[in-house]
């Protein structure tokens, strides 16, 4: 049973890293059109961008984090 | 660096334990076995009849490494803004001057865009605490990870059994340094919306929201969670968003382990130098993220907290 915790960190990290993945690749195909229509506001949107970036990201990194520590512990 | 009997998993284990004070199974306050040997009395120590394990004390523990850290490093911070205001001149302003007038100016921007009530005096230095804080904890992610333990260990590996055996550098790699934040903020969030809207406001929103009042359970069910959620996930992200980071940087050290022994090894460690300077440019974006998110959610939250009519 002892190795059943190598799996579980394996899902833990891939899982997030594919909620991760499809929430940033939403909101940077969102940026890009923002950009498209109005390229004045393109600084702006950077900003807003990466906020956002970083709100999405944080799940699928604590869930990397916490499957780290199933991993190598 | 870690010798030879020493396997992976072990040299990652003792990066993640922190430098622990506590209460013992005695009732007495000590460091924990093994974490603090400035004295060498080991005959002393075997006919001990109490024992101090990281285990045992639950909450009674206190991570000194992560206190001595950002109280360290929070004193260097309000040191440098005090003496940078002191001498502050409008006539011939120096580099330093500079720097410091950026970073206020930033911050007061942000908090004017973001920030509705204008009467609040606290935030203001609240969100100027809080960036340059957490940037500055944050940049310790950026020291080696055997590099501090290695000097309070008397300039010898960590792993082997010193003065300091444990020291985590970096205080918000500790879940109690983020938390502890966080709940700095939840306690001003919870002032603030019941200075503003009264105790039946502050209730009413979370209990009469969205369904109105025939709905009053299934309102708390969707509201309360939310509400604490906020609160829980904003030091979670911080801590989680730079633990990850540390790992990585305690995996790609591993990579230097025989890199005095043999060719292969000597390959690893050029192969780990790499990686750890692509991992540290990559991670200087997240570092100042971080400290941005931390700092503009501090003040939406706190913005919402004002807000009176929904």
């Amino acid at each position: 049973m002892e190795e059943l915790r190598f799996i579980a960190g394996a899902l833990m990290v891939g899982l997030g890293a594919i909620g991760g993945a499809i929430g940033v690749g939403v909101a940077y195909s969102k940026y890009l059109e923002g950009i498209a229509r109005q390229p004045e506001l393109q600084g702006y949107l950077l900003g807003q961008f990466f906020i956002g970036m970083a709100l999405i990201d944080a799940l699928p990194i604590i869930s990397l984090a916490f499957g780290l520590i199933f991993l190598f512990t | 660096m870690a010798s030879k009997e020493l396997n992976s998993s072990d040299y990652i284990e003792h990066h993640l334990q922190n430098l622990t004070f506590g209460k013992c199974s005695d009732g007495k306050w000590r460091f924990a076995d093994g974490h603090l040997n400035l004295k060498e009395n080991s005959a002393h120590q075997e006919h001990k009849e109490y024992t101090c394990e990281v285990k045992e004390m639950g909450f009674n523990a206190i991570h000194v490494d992560t206190m001595f850290m950002s109280l360290l490093l929070g004193g260097v911070v309000a040191f440098f803004f005090w003496s940078i205001a002191k001498k502050a001149t409008a006539k011939k302003p120096s580099k330093l001057q500079n720097v410091f007038e950026y970073i206020f100016d930033f911050v007061r921007k942000q908090v004017n865009d973001t920030f509705e009530p204008k009467n609040n005096k606290i935030i203001g230095p609240l969100a100027l605490t809080t960036v340059s804080w957490v940037l500055v904890m944050n940049l310790m992610d950026l020291l080696p990870v055997d590099l501090f333990p290695w000097i309070f260990n008397g300039f010898q590996s960590s792993t082997e059994h010193g003065p300091v055996h444990f020291f985590k550098v970096l205080p918000v790699a500790d879940i109690n340094a983020p938390v502890g934040m966080a709940l700095g903020v939840a306690v001003l969030i919870h002032y603030y919306s019941i200075r503003n809207k009264g105790l039946g406001g502050f209730i009413s929103e979370l209990t009469l929201q969205p369904l109105g009042k025939w709905a009053i359970p299934f309102n708390m069910l969707v509201e309360i969670p939310g509400f604490y959620a906020k609160q829980a996930a904003l030091a979670l992200r911080l801590y989680g968003n730079l633990f990850a980071g540390e790992m990585i940087f305690i995996l790609i050290a591993l990579l230097y382990g025989s890199m005095f022994d043999s060719i292969s090894g000597a390959m690893w460690g050029v192969l780990g130098v790499f990686l750890h300077l692509v991992w540290a440019i990559f991670h200087l974006l997240i570092i100042a993220l971080q400290a941005y998110v931390f700092m503009i959610l501090t003040v939406v939250f706190l913005n919402q907290a004002h807000q009176t009519e929904h």
